[in-house]
């Protein structure tokens, strides 16, 4: 009944292809046809950022994109950073930190947080309270996200730091 | 090992959830699942004349289309659960669509059952409504004026409910030194968790057996309500609140949406999954608040207070939601005398119906408002008599040396030590050191402002029979079972419901304690009917004064049980034994032991146990606390306000709570964080707003401001342990502190700040251009 397009994207380096209707927004390939039901859906209006994801490295609401617009890029959705036991560091930071409550939000903050980083390696708590204007969390009272975010940026800078002087190729979230 | 209890440990729910691995209701995907949608009324009133559903029926990938008719005889309306008693009550249930009149825009009149949600969508567009518009009115004192258009034809006045408590002679406020009146709105907030709300039913012909999978905080309560509606037993119908992303008061609601997709379900026999959309949420789901508070309080001109009445005239919506008519009444009322000796009082409770949204409960219910009323009256008592807000609340609170106390209004408060809360958050502050800020920054033109709020609050839901007494249509004791593997490795029941609070952490951290095990080897089972035989949900901060004693009474009794297996495998009598840190001992024979894994082997084995003894390891309890629990602290707000815009800046939150024994200090301080964000949500920025003719105008987040990071400065949370005499964990309850306390001590706050130009009272939300209008009006009196 509808035109079908074919798309081709990377999600957490894996390439996947795709016939799917060009009005399909990002989130819902995401989730409904890829399976990745990490990102979720929190409002229709991109205000509360649930649905954030990296999409060639910059940090996306997938709720305003249509999946065909991101033929061709590559995506990291919160399955992409870490597993339960190899934590990227900003989880480690919401775990040790108690960055979340219900958890529903907590993917995309955890991918606008990683965006973050990626520009600025050490925020200041104002900087990261800023970078959070683009998600609602209702549960946590934002500190202990901000706590967990400085802890994180603090992390990855040991991190960075070990590497660099091992000549080594920098881990984490990268292209 | 190191007692679990009071540490603050980790929360194992933690990984799953930060990598994705959540299971939310929205994640479920099941074989052959049809997506649903609801068509929703345009209009606050209208009769409905015609429904045509013919060209969506025809539309390509819908599986079918209801509307009223069509579950007529199949789906009974929802029913309220709190009838209150002497309350004259005109109960209106909700139909499970629209039948002739649409009370409220949002409300739905039919649905869509589609191969996927695009085409459910798209099929919603093909069916026309005749709608003929009525007039419609949405405030609550508009609905009770004579001609009024009336929403339910045989509720004169629109008036749902009319509720009474104590009563007051006109002499006691004729005579008294002192009489403040004020009128206070409490706006009508929406709860907004950032999961909306969400069900996947599944229907089994062969059997019966329908399960609904849906975003509840007390699936129990929902499957007792559900299989009435539905007309399926409860042995057949089983609900199961996956993780669910957050309450707050509105996933305790029965609604219709969850019905109709667990009827299609049944009727389609496939399985049918409904997601709201923000924008439905904003409509479809509770809103909460909306009371217009009138109280007197009368005292001494020394600053003691001798009598207070209270009228509230609160709007119900349209339809009397789940827990509609308590949060107004009992919740409300019975708590208006606060944390105050007041000899005496009266309540009385207009509960209105207009064409809005429903209301119900939303963090604190009632008690959010009562806190309210009173902390803004002790504050505008104080200005009356010229004292410091902080002397009055001196003069007044209840002291340490009358609990457990008796309110004017019959509750007893079961334990307090309100000076103490109230000296560490000064001390925290530095109030004096603040005043004198205040007196330097006034001199140099800034607004600065300090607001206290010294709160209790009602919560541990709580005794059956006070619950029979108040009209709610249910228990309210707590379920639990510790369930001993034979590996020693041990799953745990609750009839709790978490959604947020890190239960499984905190609840384990209990069992950790009582059977001398690692943490990591035990697991927390809630959210499913088919799993736990009972319970009543998460609400009303009943976790774990409630569901927690019932673990800690049921991992005692496990205790026991061991404790004789323990004795007849090592041929000494049970007294003979001692348990620490997961051994048995015998008393004074080193050596002598046994682990707890060992017993819990021989427990499952039952090789060799007494005679009396029958095999497995696994108790059960079923707790019923004596009393509520009553929650109290002292908090803080230092702000400043903008002078050229208005805008209020929380400079400083100082908060601290007494919510007696402490499970988990790190989950405490996240819910006083979650807590103080939301009640300073309402007294900043929240606030649903409708148009003359009953639009709901904040129905995007785009409209409805909720709290952002950069708004809060880092709150100063402290916390003492006051025990509670009434559950066996001495435990009150914290979700709720925050929510209750702080907007009372914004707004005093405010307040404070806005004294050089007179201001008395504003009503919430304080947005930049309330408080700038309030200071350009009395400009000229500066």
């Amino acid at each position: 009944m509808y035109r079908r397009c074919n798309i081709s994207v990377t999600v957490n380096d894996v390439e996947r292809q795709a016939e799917i209707e060009p009005r399909m927004l990002l989130v819902h390939f995401l989730r409904e046809t890829l399976n990745l039901t990490g990102t979720h859906i929190g409002c229709d209006t991109s205000q509360c950022g649930a649905c954030t994801v990296l999409v060639n490295g910059e940090a996306v609401k997938s709720c305003t994109m249509l999946a065909v617009q991101a033929d061709g890029s590559r995506i990291t959705t919160v399955e992409g950073l870490g597993e339960p036991k190899r934590l990227h560091p900003i989880q480690q930071g919401f775990w040790e930190k108690h960055g979340l409550q219900c958890g529903f939000c907590t993917p995309g903050v955890l991918m606008a947080m990683v965006g973050l980083l990626r520009e600025n390696a050490s925020p200041t708590e104002a900087e990261v309270r800023e970078a959070l204007e683009g998600v609602i969390c209702r549960c946590t009272g934002y500190q202990f996200i901000v706590d967990a975010v400085m802890y994180a940026a603090s992390e990855m800078a040991k991190t960075a730091h070990a590497v660099a002087e091992s000549h080594s190729v920098p881990i984490g979230e990268g292209e | 090992m190191a007692k679990m209890i009071g540490a603050p440990v980790k929360r194992k729910e933690d990984t799953r959830l930060l990598t994705g691995n959540g299971m939310f209701t929205d994640d479920m995907k099941l074989p052959g699942m049809l997506h649903a949608a609801f068509l929703r009324s345009p209009f606050a009133h209208a009769r409905i004349k015609g429904i045509d559903t013919d060209k969506a029926k025809q539309h390509p990938g819908v599986a079918a289309v209801f509307t009223a008719a069509d579950l007529f005889g199949k789906v009974r309306p929802v029913p309220t659960m709190w009838y209150v008693p002497g309350a004259d009550l005109k109960a209106k249930d909700r139909s499970p669509l629209a039948t002739e009149k649409v009370l409220y825009a949002g409300e739905a009149v039919a649905v869509v059952i589609a191969e996927d949600r695009y085409i459910a969508r798209d099929a919603l567009d093909l069916i026309s409504v005749d709608y003929e518009e009525l007039p419609s009115v949405t405030h609550q004192e508009k609905a009770l004026a004579e001609g009024a258009p009336l929403l339910h034809e045989d509720v004169p006045q629109n008036l749902a409910l009319l509720w009474k408590a104590g009563e007051i002679p006109d002499e006691v406020f004729a005579q008294a030194e002192v009489v403040v009146k004020q009128r206070l709105y409490n706006q009508r907030v929406i709860p907004n968790p950032m999961e909306t709300r969400a069900a996947v039913a599944q229907y089994n012909p062969g059997g019966g057996e329908l399960t609904i999978w849906c975003t509840s905080q007390n699936p129990h309560i929902h499957r007792m309500i559900y299989s009435d509606v539905l007309g399926v037993p409860e042995s057949k119908l089983r609900i199961v609140a996956p993780d669910v992303g957050g309450g707050f008061g509105a996933k305790i609601a029965t609604y219709t949406e969850e019905a109709v997709v667990g009827h299609a379900a049944r009727e389609l026999k496939r399985p049918v999954k409904w997601v709201e959309e923000r924008r439905e949420h904003f409509l479809a789901t509770t809103h909460a608040r909306d009371e217009v508070i009138e109280v007197e309080l009368a005292g001494n001109k020394d600053g003691t207070f001798t009598a207070i009445r209270v009228k509230n005239t609160a709007n119900l919506g349209a339809y009397l939601s789940t827990f509609g008519a308590g949060c107004p009444t009992i919740d409300f009322g019975l708590m208006v005398t606060g944390a105050y000796q007041i000899p005496q009082a009266e309540v009385v409770t207009y509960g209105v119906y207009t064409n809005t949204t429903p209301t119900d409960a939303y963090r604190g219910a009632g008690k959010p408002e009562a806190t309210f009323q009173i902390e803004r009256m002790v504050d505008l008592f104080a200005r009356k008599v010229g004292m410091d807000p902080l002397e009055v609340r001196k003069k007044n609170l209840i002291p340490t040396e009358l609990f457990p106390y008796t309110t004017a209004m019959g509750l007893l408060y079961d334990s307090g030590h309100y000076e103490l809360t109230l000296e560490k958050a000064l001390e925290t502050a530095g109030y004096e050191a603040l005043r004198k800020e205040q007196e330097e920054l006034r001199a140099q033109g800034r607004l600065l402002g300090i607001g206290i709020s010294t709160y209790v609050e009602l919560c541990g839901f709580g005794p059956s029979k006070v619950a029979g007494a108040i009209g709610f249509q249910g228990g309210v004791w707590e379920n639990s079972t510790v369930r001993v593997h034979p590996s020693g490795k041990v799953s745990v029941y609750t009839g709790t419901s978490p959604h947020g609070q890190g239960t499984a952490t905190s609840f384990s951290q209990i069992v950790a304690d009582k059977l001398g095990i690692p943490i990591e080897d035990i697991e927390l089972v809630h959210g499913d009917t088919q799993s736990i035989s009972m319970g009543w949900g998460t609400y009303g901060s009943r976790a774990t004064a409630v569901g927690g004693a019932a673990v800690a009474i049921a991992a005692d009794r496990v205790v026991a049980k061991a404790k004789r297996i323990a004795a007849h495998e090592l041929e000494v009598a049970a007294e003979d034994l001692e348990f620490a840190e997961g051994v048995f001992s015998v008393k004074g024979v080193p050596g002598r032991t046994k682990t707890f894994q060992e017993i819990a082997r021989s427990a499952n084995f039952a090789w060799n146990l007494p005679d009396d003894v029958e095999p497995s390891l696994e108790a059960q309890s079923f707790f019923d606390p004596t009393n509520f629990v009553y929650p109290f602290g002292a908090h803080i707000c230092v702000v400043e306000i903008d002078k050229d815009t208005g805008e209020v800046m929380l400079k400083r939150y100082i908060a601290v709570d007494d919510v007696g024994r402490v499970i988990n200090p790190l989950l405490a301080e996240g819910q006083v964080h979650g807590g103080v964000a939301q009640g300073v949500g309402q007294a900043l920025w929240e606030g649903a707003v409708y148009s003359d003719n009953g639009q709901l105008l904040s129905g995007t987040f785009m409209d409805y401001a909720m709290p952002k990071a950069r708004f809060f400065p880092k709150i100063e949370w402290q916390y003492t342990e006051t025990p509670s005499p009434v559950n066996p964990l001495g435990a009150k309850g914290i979700g709720e502190t925050g929510t209750t306390a702080a907007p009372p001590a914004v707004v005093n706050a405010v307040m404070d700040a806005l004294q050089p130009f007179g201001v008395e009272d504003l009503d919430m939300p304080l947005t930049p251009e309330k408080v700038w209008k309030a200071m350009q009006d009395r400009r000229e009196g500066v």
